[in-house]
Order: C-alpha cells, then sequence, then structure tokens
C-alpha cells in the first residue's frame, strides 16, 4: 500500500514538472497558450510550447527514465550501488561511437541510436574483462571505469581537434543536451524507449535471483553469467540510445536508484518501473533550471547533473556499501 | 547417486583424484575430513557447482554433465555455507525463489507454488515469521529460511554445506534435528559437510571421511570413527566413548597430559 502510494506521488510529481517545465523558460507560457498548442495550428508562444519545449520535456523524461533505469540494471548485475552508465564509461563508449558516426558518416545520422548501443556494448565488454576477477568488485570497476573513461575522453579529444572546423553541433551534445530535438527525433527515441523499458520491465526477477548470489543463482537453475549478460545488454541499450540522442548526461544512473532502493526497497519488480519515474522527474527538473536559473543563456543538463551528482557519489563512496543487500 | 572415477583440479595439479563412491539413496550421509581435504570441493561437484575435469556423476543413472542446471535444480537442492540476501526481503520471499527452478524466469508462477512454500516455512518453523525481514532474523532463524527455500524446490535430494557454522550449540542441534526429521519423515536423502565428528557420528547414517582429495573411508557410520582413523586422518589421538543415554559413541580428543581441573 506505502508502495502504490509512492507510484502514484510520482506519477502526480511527474505530470507536476511536466507543466511547471511547459510554463517556465526564457517566454512564460499561459495555460490557454498550451491548450491552443493541441488543438489549433499556431504559431507565436503556442508554437514555441508545440515545437521546442514538448519535444524537450519529453526527451527529458524519455533519457531521465533510460538512465536511471539503466543504472539499476547494471548495479543489479554488478551487485554493487557504484555503477552507473556513466562511472563504468558505458556512455563514454556510446559517445565516441556516436560521435565519428556524426563527423564522418553524416548519412546515417538516422541510426545513431543503433550506434550509441555498438559503441555501449564494446565499452562493457572492455570494463567487464578489466574488471572481472572471480567475480565484480566495486573498486574494481570504478578503477576499469575511470581507465577506460579517460581513454575515451582522449579519443573524443583527438576527434575534437582534427575536426575543430564543423565541431559547434557535436560540441552542445557532447556536454548533454536536450534542447533543438525534432519531432521527428522524439519519435523515433520513444520507439527504442518502448523497446528498451518494455525489455528492462521483463527483468525483475533476473536481477532479484542474482541478488541472492551465484552459488544460489546456480542450484536453482539459472546460469548467472548468461543472466548477467542478458541484464547488461538491455541497460547498455538504454544507456546507448540516450547517449545517442542526449549526449553524455552522468549521474542519473547513480543518484535515482540510490534513492529508489531507500524508498521502495530492493525487489526489482517495484525498483524498476519506480526508478524510470523518478529518473524522468529529475532529468525534467534539472533541464527545467538549467535553462532557466540564467535564461536566455543555458546551462547544458549534463553539466547540471554532473554538478550535482558528484558530491553524491562520493558520498556514496564514504557510506558503507554494504547497505546494498549483503 | 554414483561417483565414478571423479577428479578435480583448482590450476595444476589434480586436487581430486579418481575418486570413486556413492551416495545411498534415503539416508544421511556426512562427508568428513580436516580443513582442505575436499570436502566442499566433493560437495559442490555433486551439484555441478564446479565442473569435474575427469569422471562421471551419474543421477538416477544419468550424467550429471549432460543434464542442464534447471534439471538439477529440480532434483538436488544445495543449502551453501554463506548466503546472503537484501535485508529487506521476508521470509516468504525469500523461501519463493526456491520455485525457481519450476518457473521461467520472467514469470514467477506454477500451480504448486503456494501450497510447497507454505509447507516448506512450516516444517522448517517460520510460518509465524513470514512476513518477517530476513535482516531481523537471528542466525538460526535465517539459516532455516535458506532451508526452506532449498525444501520449496520440492526435490528428493538436499545437500547442506557446513550448515552448523556459525551457529551455537543450540541452534545447531536445531539444525540437525530438523535435517533428521527431513529425512525419517519426508524420506529426503541428506548430503552435508559437518565439522563435528560427535554430531556426524550422532546424526548421520553413513559418512565418507576425506584426506586430501581422496577417500580414507565410506559407508555406515558405525564403524567409521576409530582411534586409527582419527589419527591418519585428522593427525591427533583421541578416545572413543560409550554413552550409554543416547546409546551412541563420542570422541575425546587427548590433548597432551591431563586437563585443566
Amino acid at each position: 500500500m506505502k508502495k502504490k502510494g509512492a507510484f502514484i506521488f510520482m506519477i502526480v510529481g511527474l505530470a507536476a514538472a511536466i507543466l511547471i517545465s511547459i510554463r517556465v523558460g526564457s517566454v512564460s507560457v499561459s495555460l490557454q497558450d498550451i491548450f491552443q498548442a493541441f488543438t489549433a495550428d499556431s504559431k507565436g508562444t503556442a508554437g514555441i510550447v508545440r515545437d521546442i519545449r514538448i519535444p524537450r520535456i519529453l526527451m527529458a523524461v524519455m533519457v531521465g527514465a533510460n538512465l536511471a533505469v539503466s543504472g539499476v540494471l547494471l548495479q543489479g548485475v554488478m551487485g554493487n550501488p557504484m555503477a552507473d552508465p556513466g562511472i563504468t564509461g558505458i556512455s563514454s563508449g556510446a559517445s565516441v561511437v556516436v560521435m565519428i558516426v556524426m563527423l564522418y558518416l553524416p548519412a546515417k545520422a538516422a541510426s545513431l541510436p543503433v550506434f550509441g548501443f555498438i559503441g555501449g556494448v564494446l565499452a562493457c565488454i572492455l570494463i567487464y574483462s578489466l574488471a572481472w576477477k572471480q567475480g565484480l568488485s566495486a573498486v574494481r570497476i570504478i578503477l576499469a571505469g575511470v581507465a577506460v573513461n579517460s581513454m575515451l575522453g582522449g579519443v573524443t579529444s583527438l576527434i575534437s581537434l582534427l575536426n575543430s572546423e564543423n565541431l559547434q553541433g557535436v560540441l552542445s551534445w557532447l556536454n548533454g543536451e536536450l534542447g533543438n530535438k525534432s519531432w521527428t527525433q522524439v519519435k523515433s527515441m520513444a520507439v527504442y524507449t518502448v523497446v528498451g523499458l518494455g525489455m528492462a520491465f521483463l527483468l525483475p526477477r533476473c536481477c532479484d535471483l542474482l541478488a541472492l548470489g551465484d552459488k544460489n543463482t546456480k542450484s536453482l537453475g539459472y546460469n548467472p553469467n548468461i543472466l548477467r549478460i542478458l541484464i547488461s545488454a538491455v541497460a547498455v541499450f538504454l544507456a546507448g540510445i540516450s547517449t545517442a540522442y542526449v549526449g553524455v548526461i552522468g549521474f542519473i544512473g547513480l543518484i535515482v536508484p540510490h534513492i529508489s532502493r531507500m524508498l521502495m526497497g530492493s525487489g526489482h519488480k517495484s525498483l524498476i518501473p519506480f526508478s524510470a519515474l523518478l529518473g524522468a522527474v529529475i532529468l525534467l527538473l534539472a533541464d527545467t533550471v538549467g535553462r532557466t536559473v540564467i535564461a536566455p543563456y543555458e546551462i547544458p543538463v549534463g553539466v547540471i547533473t554532473t554538478v550535482c551528482g558528484g558530491p553524491f557519489f562520493l558520498y556514496l563512496l564514504r557510506k558503507d556499501t554494504k547497505g546494498y543487500g549483503n | 547417486m554414483e561417483i565414478r572415477k571423479l577428479s578435480f583440479s583448482y590450476g595444476e595439479t589434480d586436487f581430486i583424484k579418481k575418486l570413486d563412491c556413492g551416495i545411498e539413496r534415503g539416508k544421511i550421509t556426512t562427508i568428513l575430513g580436516p580443513n582442505g581435504s575436499g570436502k566442499s570441493t566433493l560437495l559442490n561437484l555433486l551439484v555441478k557447482q564446479l565442473k569435474a575435469s575427469e569422471g562421471d556423476i551419474l543421477l538416477d543413472g544419468k550424467r550429471i554433465n549432460e543434464m542442464k542446471v534447471k534439471e538439477i535444480a529440480k532434483k538436488i537442492a544445495m543449502v551453501h555455507q554463506q548466503n546472503a540476501a537484501p535485508t529487506d526481503l521476508t521470509v516468504k520471499q525469500l523461501v519463493g525463489f526456491g520455485r525457481m527452478p519450476h518457473q521461467t524466469i520472467f514469470s514467477g508462477q506454477d500451480e504448486e507454488a503456494e501450497e510447497t512454500i507454505n509447507w516448506a516455512m512450516e516444517v522448517t518453523g517460520l510460518s509465524h515469521m513470514q512476513d518477517k525481514c530476513v535482516g531481523q532474523l537471528s542466525g538460526g532463524e535465517r539459516q532455516r529460511a535458506w532451508i526452506a527455500l532449498a525444501l520449496a524446490q520440492k526435490t528428493e535430494l538436499l545437500f547442506l554445506d557446513e550448515p552448523t557454522t556459525y551457529l551455537d550449540i543450540y541452534y545447531q542441534l536445531e539444525i540437525l534435528t530438523l535435517v533428521r526429521r527431513l529425512n525419517r519423515e519426508y524420506g529426503m536423502t541428506i548430503v552435508m559437510v559437518l565439522h563435528d565428528i560427535n554430531q556426524a557420528i550422532q546424526f548421520s547414517d553413513n559418512v565418507i571421511i576425506m584426506k586430501k582429495g581422496r577417500v580414507c573411508y565410506a559407508g555406515d557410520v558405525k564403524n567409521a570413527i576409530t582411534q586409527e582413523r582419527l589419527k591418519e586422518v585428522y593427525g591427533i589421538d583421541a578416545s572413543i566413548l560409550w554413552n550409554e543415554e543416547n546409546g551412541c559413541p563420542y570422541m575425546i580428543p587427548l590433548v597432551g597430559a591431563g586437563c585443566a581441573v
């Protein structure tokens, strides 16, 4: 019952966040304008709502949900709360491949999410092989993540230098940007998101079983490593498609699952959907703050999440990670 | 269960070499031996947690190497030595995982689930605390909860790896009495690893005594524990005495001269 209440609260919260986000910004919007945006083929304020704000909001909601769920799944796979697509380097892997395609194969722009997924998979394999030694310890994952992240950061800088003349669009994307998305992009992102989250909602029992340890997973008739590959694939997919559209947005996959776990407990049946909702709300609020505090200028949402998420990461690092359930 | 010429190695040299023995159906078999003798390794080989490098293990005449993990999970349940679960899991939820071999990974339903889970909790005396969180249980209760999980698998064989470690003597006896009841009342075949020789004498039908990856003795518990064998396997001197009250022999190690009293 308590859980049901939390879900209702989050859904109401998401609706409220969407409404607030539509109304505030460099142009204030009245409720009437919002109504008009959906009904009439109008220009002016209603046009701003329809063609700029709503696509941006939908993007924030989807990316927030995807990254949060990706974090939950990675934490389930690795059995510790420090895993997140950003820290582990999965997002960087996706971004390097996407960046290469953007700059050298612009004709393939429509299939960027696929390349994001491929990049994420490559980074994920690299991290697992670096961090694996009779299981995955938090410390080794973070160290491997640091190594992979800085390596890929170097690659990103190199590519940037080589392409400094036509880097403008790529640069804002690199910092994690939700703005300037067309309805076409939003629609195709929606398709990928439905697929990714749909798969994630099939996985709670896999994650719950892994939480009992490899030996018990096997005693109960399932191969823990096959479950790991399955869950990782979905997590990388969610992070990869998000990175392809909006660049690297860090720490959502770290903070959101942590708060969700405190509120909903460790069972993934509620943890996954709740994290999706909370991730959507938090990223949307972060983006709304980013584009209003110093309007008409904008702070990329990736910068905001990193500035707020960094200290949180340090707090988690200090805290006893035994809380994960072991 | 038949074990034929079983070998296993951690790294280069064979740790277990061409081991032959059998597990008798409907009996309690205890594996004894000093630290590092291969007790737990043998137990884990029998349930395919570890993979043998050579030899066969036959379960109902079928080689377990050719069986899927899920198929094995329907025949053998195992309580591991160290177990961890999210602390906010309830007892009933934990026991519910025992149904996984009979379900698919995506949906948690099977016809006998509710009935079997309730039975497993009743047998282990956990029914009244089924909604309690695992993190709030005492050591003995937690061990019973893991046994209940294994029981929910509804297997004929139950394996326990040092089920009494970390428990005080009261809970040790509670667990062993429960194990005996599972054997006597429900006809389960039990295979367990124990450290305490006296408990092994009291609670087993058969014993397998191991030393350095080899079997020194396998068979009826009655003839198993002798002064010579204790000297050979553990390198200790001991007296074997007879206890009139329960009709069991027991052993007392002798260390140097006299005692502190």
